[in-house]
């Protein structure tokens, strides 16, 4: 079961209906539930991107562009209908917070979605929802058809006069779908290939018209940041860096779980105090703390602020909330051979530097666990990951490569440790921690 | 050839949902592969009619999506992830016993088509780790005890 779990320090927005029964449309309107699609009815479309735009949101599926920037970019004339595309593919290995709000608040997205189409003058949303999560996909189809039932959508939606249509779309198993770009060709019924941007989505998206695509999360904050004023949201977070996220704590943390912390709050602090610390009597040795296609920090490196701009300045990224806690009994190699196993294994295949650099990277990270590394193949993997760099026709590439850099540079030793056919020194060190 | 009554009436609604018809093709592959148990020749040919495409080009489209299958699986589809989160919380010890529980290694199927069983990616359950998906059902924070529950109950339910 995806338990709930809570701490103090959590700064309840998004999660505030969890656990309330609000997936119930009645239930939601005892909560505030569609005052704020009511509020954006009365306000011009600059007004809200407006409001947006103050209180700093930025992009929760991972690369935290800034959200009211972005619906800013959508030309206010076009020959093409204007769509809304909600991103809730979530897949980056550490991610587990989306499936949270489509389980407890699907009308949160819902309002986002629509609210995001008033501010660029789109009648459409698509909600998108990758094809493993069964049960939610089936929660969410309810909670469209219940608001459909009262008139929330369809035609002249609370008596506007404006008409909004919202949609549920099934994945059916692809992480490089999550590419924003990929995931208009998987909606467009194709293989998952991502687009060559320039154009952008918000110029040419959907079906050619323009269209803004958001994480759940980003579109699920939209409504509350409505309702609370942009400024308040800002404020919550820190400066430049609006509002709270879901952080999910997973590893070998004593209480993992999804937690909602202000945008700023200290890494070490949300592993010991949030996360009750390393299990088991072990030490920390490491974190990806944005899902795993961000480099990794060291036990050392943790003393940081999560924030999209510190994190950056920290060379890593707060990426997707997937904070991944490894303890001193973690081996660095094996983990760096199943994260470049993921990526090999969902790269697209379109483009040469991914398709055949992850290739090798497993090939090679293969060879290396079982005891025939030899010396240069370290190097080589560094300077393969760096050639693949900001050379792929999607951020996939970068997503393989970064960590494989990470990994080399921070843990070398561990990498020299495996070679001359050592046994790896961690082997049969990983107990079973379920709970 | 036509699907049940339920497929068709979703099938026949989701056709208003786009302006192109064939935007409804991955989700609906989905749901025939569900009806079906995998997506046979004749059902691949149906669709691609329907939407105007060829055969190759549906199975083109099929190869990309992990969870489309052009062979059958078990009636329970057991896919455990070994993905980073799970594990270094014991995925990997989980998919083994799985695979000595149940006598099949990745994309097995037992030889009375009850179970089959594959190792998957990251299903979104990081923090309730280790975690298994049977079909859609989500089995999280698992033991090996657990996981010998969970399959007993799908045993059960084949039984009755």
């Amino acid at each position: 079961m995806a338990y709930l779990v809570s701490h103090p320090d959590e700064v309840k927005v998004i999660s505030k209906r969890f656990g309330m029964g609000a997936a119930d449309i009645d239930r939601y309107l005892q909560l505030d539930g569609y005052a704020a699609v009511k509020k954006a009815l009365s306000m011009t479309p600059d007004a809200i991107i407006s409001e947006v735009k103050a209180s700093n949101l930025r992009g929760r599926g991972g690369a935290g562009f800034p959200t009211g920037m972005k619906w800013s970019f959508v030309p206010k004339e076009s020959a093409k209908p204007k769509y809304v595309l909600c991103n809730g593919d979530e897949s980056e290995p550490g991610t587990c917070k989306d499936r949270l709000i489509f389980e407890h608040d699907p009308h949160a997205v819902i309002e986002g979605v629509v609210i995001a189409g008033l501010s660029i003058g789109s009648k459409v949303g698509y909600i998108y929802i990758r094809g493993e999560y069964r049960y939610l996909s089936e929660i969410m189809q309810k909670a469209i058809a219940d608001a459909y039932a009262r008139g929330f959508l369809g035609k002249n939606i609370f008596g506007s006069g404006i008409d909004f249509d919202v949609y549920w779309h099934g994945g059916a198993g692809a992480y490089e779908v999550g590419e924003e770009s990929a995931l208009m060709e998987s909606l467009e019924g194709k293989r998952g290939v991502p687009r060559i941007r320039p154009p952008f989505p918000a110029v040419v998206g959907l079906y050619g018209g323009p269209t803004i695509i958001n994480n759940a999360e980003t579109l699920a904050s939209v409504p509350h940041i409505m309702l609370m004023g942009g400024q308040k949201y800002a404020e919550i977070g820190t400066p430049k860096n609006g509002g709270t996220r879901l952080f999910c704590l997973s590893g070998h943390v004593a209480k993992p779980g999804v937690y909602e912390l202000p945008l700023g709050y200290n890494l070490k602090k949300m592993i010991e105090v949030v996360g009750g610390g390393i299990a088991n009597g072990r030490k920390l040795k490491a974190v990806v703390p944005g899902g795993s296609s961000v480099p990794i920090l060291t036990a050392d490196e943790c003393d940081v602020a999560m924030d999209f701009d510190t994190m950056m300045k920290a060379g890593t990224f707060l990426g997707s909330g997937g904070v991944i806690v490894l303890d001193d009994q973690t081996c660095i190699v094996k983990f760096a051979l199943r994260t470049t196993k993921f990526y090999r294994h969902e790269s697209c295949g379109w483009c040469i530097p991914c398709r055949e650099g992850t290739d090798w990277l497993e090939k090679t990270l293969v060879r290396f666990h079982a005891g025939g590394g030899v010396k240069k193949d370290i190097d080589n993997m560094q300077y393969l990951a760096e050639n693949m760099l900001g050379r792929t026709f999607c951020p996939l590439g970068d997503a393989a490569a970064m960590p494989i850099i990470g990994f080399v540079k921070k843990f070398r030793q561990e990498f020299e440790d495996h070679l001359e056919g050592k046994p790896c020194p961690y082997e049969k060190a990983t107990e079973l921690v379920g709970a | 050839m036509n699907f049940s009554e339920q497929l068709e009436a979703r099938y026949s609604d989701m056709l208003t949902h786009y302006p192109i018809k064939r935007s409804v093709l991955v989700p609906m592959l989905l749901y025939i592969q569900d009806e079906l148990g995998y997506l046979t020749d004749e059902a691949i040919h149906e669709i691609g009619q329907r939407l105007d495409i060829s055969d190759l080009e549906v199975r083109n489209v099929i190869s990309y999506y992990s969870m489309l299958r052009t062979k059958p699986a078990g009636k329970y589809n057991v896919q455990v992830c070994t993905n980073i989160c799970c594990m270094v919380r014991g995925g990997e010890e989980i998919f083994d016993h799985c695979k000595k529980k149940l006598g099949v290694g990745h994309k097995g199927v037992t030889p009375d088509g009850v179970f089959s069983l594959e190792e998957v990616e990251c299903i979104g359950a990081c923090s309730w780790a280790p975690a298994l998906q049977v079909n859609y059902d989500f089995h999280e924070n698992l033991t090996p005890e657990k996981v010998d529950e969970v399959l007993e109950s799908y045993a059960k339910r084949q039984e009755q």
